[in-house]
C-alpha cells in the first residue's frame, strides 16, 4: 500500500440547519479500496458529498494528498484528481450518451472515449442514445464512465449497487474489480455488505454521522453483535 | 378579411416574432443554466436601442454605419452583461435565488434612469437600414423590406444557436447544466465561467434584437418594460430554458398579436396573456418545456434556514410609537405612513405566500388592485357608504383569488410565478380597456372616506387598526397549524402528501387569505388617495412588494413590513428630492442586496443565532 491518499479529521457538517456528520475519522491509502457501510441515513452519502464540497463542512479537516480541500469550490476538487459517482446517478438526460461522457473530458488524460468503450462495451452500442432512455443498470454504467472521463485518482463511488438486478449487480463487480485492478483509489460507500467485501479490503461502519467501527471484513464477520448493530435491517 | 391582408398581417407578425425571439431566447438561456429571472433584460435591450441610435448617427461610415453599430451595440450590452454578472450577480450566487432577482430589479431602475439621464424623455425615431429602407409589393400589398429581411434573419440566428448547443462542446456543458448544475460541477467544470458566458451571451442576444428595433419602432424609456413582459410569455409558453421552444412560442405570440390588433383590437393587451394563461393550464412546463428534475417548490430555494423572531417586546415598543406619535406629526408624514401601513400589509401578505408557502407570485398586483376597484366600484355605482365600501374590499380581492388561484395552485416555481402575473395582466387589461364601467385609463375619482374618517389622524388610526390587525393576523395564520402545513407543503411536498395533507388545498386557502388581506391593502390605498387608476394591477405594483419582502427577508414574518417601511421611505425621499430617483433607488437597493444577501431580518437573525 502507498501513502495515505485521502484523510478526514473530525468532520462535522450540516445540511442547512442540520447538523449530519459528527466528527468523522477516514483514510484511504493509494491504490486501497475502502468501504463505507452503515444504513440509510447513516451518514454515508454527506461524507461523499463534504469530500467534493457539496455540504458545508464546519469542522474538521479533509486532506488530500496532504493538500486541505476544505473551502474548495467543487470543480477544483474534481480538477485535483477526486471523482465522485453519485447515488443516484444524475445522467444529463437530454444529453446523449457520448454527451455526457463529454462533460467532464479531460484531453490529454489517461481516459478516453475509448478506453472507457473497452471497459463498458455496452455503452459503445448506445453512444447516440439520450440518456433518460437508458435502463438502470445502463445509467449506472454511465455514471462511473462518465466520473472515469475526469480522470480521477481517487473515486467516491456512492452505493452503485443500489436497485440494480443481481446479474447487473455482478457485472458492476467486475467493473471496479478492473479498476482497482489498474490502480485506482476507491472509496465505497455500501448498504451491501456482500458486494463490498467482494472488492473492499477494509471497512468502516457509519452511523448517525460517527464512525463505529474501522477494520478488515474478518473482523466484521466475526463480530455478529456489530453487524446486529449497524448493519441489519 | 381578404387572403392578401392576411399574408401581410401574418408576415408582420413573423417579423415582430424574429425580434421577439432573439429577446426571449437570451432571457430563456440565462435563467435555463443560471436560474436567474432577469428582470434587466429588457433594459438591455432598450440600452442596445439608444446606443444604435447613437452609434448610427456618428460612425463616419457611410451606408454601413447601421449595420456596425447595430453590431457594436449588440457587443456593448454584451459586455455589460459581463459586468453586471462578475461584479454584482457573482457575489450573490450563494444567497438565495430571488436575491438576483431583486438585484436585477435594481438594474432595471438604474438602466432606465441612466438612459434618461443621456437620451431624454423624448420619443426618438432612428434612422432606417441602408439599402433596406422601402417596400416590396406581396399579392398586392405593401410590405417593409426591412420586416422581410428580419423575417430570413430569425431562422438563422436560430439555425447559429442550434450549431452552438448541439455541435460545441460549450454546446453540450450549457446543455448539462440546464440540467443539473452540480453533477456538472462534480465532473470538473467552472460553474462561474459558464455562468459569465452563458449571461454574456444573453445579453448579447438581448441587445442584437435592441438595436435590429430600431427602424421599426421609435425609442421611448418604457421599451424595458413592455419588451420584458412579452419576453417572458415567450419563453414560459415556450418552456424555460429551451430555445426551440422560444421560437415557436415567438412565432405563436408574434402572429397571434398581429391578428388579435385586427379581430380585437380592445383586448389586444391581454390576448399574448390569455394565450399563456391556456398553455399553462393545459401543459405546465410550456409548449417544449420539461417538469424539472428536482421536484421542488420556488420557495424551497429561498426559504433555507429557520425562521427570525422578532422579540415581543420591541414589537410592543413599535405599536406603542405608532399609536402614540403620529398626533405629533406633520400631516404629510402622516399620509407617508398611511402609505407604508397600506404597503406593509400587501407586502405581509405576499410574506404568506413566499415566505410561509414557497409560492412566488408575480401578480400579486391583482389582489391590491381588486381590493381597491372592488371598493371604488361600490362607491362610484351604488353610492355605498364608505365603510361597507371599505369592507367589500377584501370579498372583491378574496373571490378574484379563489376564482384564478385555483388554477395557479396546480403549478409550482417559475410557472406558477408566470401564471399569476398572466391573471394579474388579465385583470389589468380588463380595468384598463372597459371604460364604461371602470373609466379605463381616467380611472375612478372622489372615492373618499367618510367625513368622521377623512381628517389624517382619523384616517390613519383606521389603517393603523385594519392593516395593523391585518398583519398580526398574518404573522397567527404563519404559526398556526395551517401555516406549519403549508411549510412542510413547501419544503417537501411529497412527504407533505405523504403524511395526508391535500398540498393543493391548503395553497389555494393561502392564496385566498393573501388575497383576502392584499385586498384590505388595496382598499386602504383607493381611500387614501382618493381614486383609483389601472396601474394598481399593473406589472410594477406586483414587484414593489416582493422588493419589500426580499429586502426585509423572505424567513423573517416581520420583514415584510420592515422591507415596505424601507421601500417607501426610500422611495418618498427619493423623488422628492431628485429627479432621478429610479436610479438612486436601484443603486441603494443593489448595495442592500449587496450588504444583506437574505435581507436584512435573515442577515440580522443569523448574526444572532
Amino acid at each position: 500500500m502507498g501513502d495515505v491518499m485521502l484523510e478526514l479529521r473530525q468532520v462535522h457538517a450540516y445540511y442547512g440547519r442540520s447538523h449530519v456528520l459528527y466528527g468523522v475519522d477516514l483514510a484511504a491509502r493509494e491504490g486501497e479500496v475502502v468501504s463505507l457501510l452503515g444504513r440509510n441515513g447513516a451518514g454515508k452519502t454527506t461524507t461523499l458529498r463534504a469530500i467534493v464540497g457539496l455540504v458545508d463542512v464546519t469542522g474538521g479537516e479533509i486532506l488530500y494528498a496532504g493538500r486541505s480541500l476544505r473551502g474548495l469550490p467543487t470543480h477544483e476538487i474534481s480538477r485535483a484528481g477526486i471523482g465522485l459517482v453519485p447515488e443516484d446517478r444524475r445522467i444529463f438526460g437530454d444529453l446523449t450518451v457520448v454527451e455526457n461522457l463529454e462533460v467532464g473530458e479531460r484531453p490529454g488524460g489517461p481516459w478516453t472515449l475509448e478506453r472507457v468503450f473497452a471497459l463498458f462495451p455496452k455503452l459503445r452500442e448506445l453512444a447516440g442514445r439520450r440518456g433518460a432512455s437508458l435502463s438502470g443498470g445502463e445509467q449506472q454504467m454511465l455514471t462511473i464512465a462518465r466520473t472515469l472521463m475526469t480522470c480521477p485518482r481517487l473515486l467516491l463511488l456512492d452505493e452503485p449497487s443500489e436497485g440494480l438486478a443481481p446479474v447487473v449487480v455482478r457485472a458492476l463487480a467486475e467493473n471496479i474489480a478492473a479498476l482497482k485492478g489498474s490502480g485506482l483509489t476507491i472509496l465505497l460507500s455500501e448498504q451491501n455488505v456482500k458486494f463490498a467485501r467482494r472488492l473492499a479490503d477494509r471497512a468502516y461502519i457509519i452511523e448517525k454521522g460517527q464512525i463505529k467501527f474501522e477494520g478488515p471484513f474478518a473482523r466484521l464477520d466475526a463480530d455478529l453483535s456489530l453487524r446486529r448493530a449497524y448493519l441489519s435491517v | 378579411m381578404s387572403p392578401s391582408l392576411v399574408l401581410i398581417q401574418l408576415l408582420s407578425g413573423l417579423a415582430h416574432a424574429m425580434v421577439l425571439f432573439l429577446i426571449a431566447s437570451g432571457l430563456s438561456l440565462i435563467f435555463g443554466v443560471t436560474r436567474i429571472v432577469n428582470f434587466a433584460h429588457g433594459s438591455f435591450y432598450m440600452l442596445a436601442a439608444y446606443l444604435t441610435y447613437t452609434l448610427a448617427a456618428t460612425l463616419p461610415l457611410g451606408a454601413a454605419a447601421f449595420y456596425v453599430a447595430v453590431l457594436l451595440a449588440a457587443a456593448s450590452v454584451g459586455l455589460a452583461g459581463l459586468g453586471v454578472e462578475v461584479a454584482l450577480l457573482r457575489r450573490v450566487y450563494r444567497a438565495p435565488e430571488l436575491y438576483q432577482l431583486l438585484l436585477t430589479f435594481a438594474l432595471v431602475l438604474v438602466v432606465a434612469d441612466v438612459v434618461k439621464l443621456f437620451w431624454g424623455s423624448e420619443n426618438l425615431t432612428g434612422p432606417a437600414a441602408p439599402g433596406l429602407a422601402g417596400s416590396v409589393e406581396i399579392a398586392g400589398q405593401l410590405f417593409p423590406t426591412y420586416d422581410l429581411a428580419l423575417i430570413g434573419l430569425g431562422p438563422l440566428v436560430a439555425a447559429g444557436l442550434w450549431w452552438l448547443f448541439y455541435r460545441t462542446r460549450w454546446g453540450v456543458l450549457i446543455r448539462a447544466a440546464t440540467q443539473d448544475r452540480e453533477m456538472v460541477a462534480v465532473l470538473g467544470v467552472d460553474q462561474a465561467r459558464l455562468f459569465t458566458s452563458v449571461f454574456v451571451l444573453g445579453s448579447f442576444l438581448a441587445g442584437l434584437g435592441g438595436a435590429l428595433q430600431v427602424p421599426r419602432q421609435a425609442l421611448t424609456n418604457v421599451m424595458d418594460a413592455s419588451i420584458i413582459t412579452e419576453a417572458f410569455v415567450v419563453v414560459v409558453v415556450g418552456g424555460m430554458g429551451s430555445v426551440p421552444g422560444a421560437l415557436l412560442a415567438a412565432a405563436l405570440i408574434g402572429v397571434i398579436d398581429a391578428f388579435g390588433v385586427l379581430v380585437l383590437p380592445r383586448a389586444s393587451l391581454v390576448v399574448p396573456f390569455v394565450v399563456m394563461a391556456v398553455v399553462l393550464i393545459v401543459r405546465p412546463w410550456g409548449l417544449l418545456g420539461r417538469p424539472e428534475v428536482q421536484q421542488r417548490t420556488a420557495g424551497g430555494a429561498i426559504v433555507t434556514a429557520g425562521t427570525v423572531r422578532v422579540p415581543p417586546r420591541w414589537l410592543a415598543a413599535v405599536l406603542a410609537a405608532l399609536i402614540a406619535v403620529p398626533p405629533f406629526l406633520p400631516t404629510f408624514h402622516v399620509w407617508v405612513l398611511v402609505e407604508i401601513l397600506a404597503f406593509a400589509l400587501f407586502a405581509a401578505s405576499l410574506h404568506l405566500l413566499m415566505g410561509t408557502g414557497g409560492m412566488v407570485s408575480f401578480g400579486h398586483a391583482a389582489s391590491f388592485g381588486l381590493g381597491a376597484y372592488g371598493a371604488a366600484l361600490l362607491v362610484t355605482w351604488t353610492k355605498a357608504p364608505m365603510l361597507l365600501a371599505f369592507a367589500a374590499a377584501p370579498l372583491a380581492a378574496a373571490v378574484g383569488a379563489a376564482l384564478y388561484g385555483y388554477f395557479c395552485v396546480r403549478l409550482s416555481s417559475i410557472y406558477f410565478a408566470m401564471l399569476t402575473l398572466a391573471f394579474a395582466q388579465i385583470a389589468f387589461a380588463i380595468v384598463h380597456q372597459w371604460y364604461d364601467v371602470t373609466g379605463g385609463d381616467n380611472g375612478l375619482l372622489g372615492i373618499w372616506p367618510a367625513a368622521w374618517l377623512a381628517g389624517p389622524l382619523a384616517y390613519y388610526y383606521l389603517a393603523l387598526t385594519a392593516c395593523g390587525g391585518g398583519i398580526a393576523l398574518l404573522a397567527r395564520i404563519g404559526r398556526a397549524p395551517f401555516g406549519l402545513t403549508l411549510r412542510a407543503a413547501r419544503d417537501h411536498a411529497r412527504r407533505a402528501e405523504t403524511v395526508g395533507i391535500n398540498i393543493r388545498l391548503h395553497q389555494w386557502t393561502a392564496f385566498v387569505v393573501a388575497g383576502f388581506f392584499g385586498g384590505v391593502a388595496g382598499g386602504t390605498f383607493a381611500f387614501l388617495k382618493g381614486s383609483v387608476f389601472p396601474n394598481l394591477l399593473a406589472v410594477p405594483m406586483s414587484v414593489e412588494p416582493l422588493v419589500m419582502v426580499l429586502l426585509g427577508g423572505v424567513q423573517a414574518p416581520a420583514g415584510a413590513p420592515v422591507g415596505a417601511a424601507i421601500y417607501k421611505l426610500l422611495d418618498t425621499v427619493a423623488t422628492r428630492y431628485t429627479e432621478y430617483w429610479q436610479l438612486v433607488l436601484g443603486a441603494i437597493l443593489i448595495l442592500l442586496v449587496l450588504a444583506f444577501p437574505r435581507g436584512i431580518l435573515g442577515v440580522v437573525g443569523d448574526r444572532r443565532a
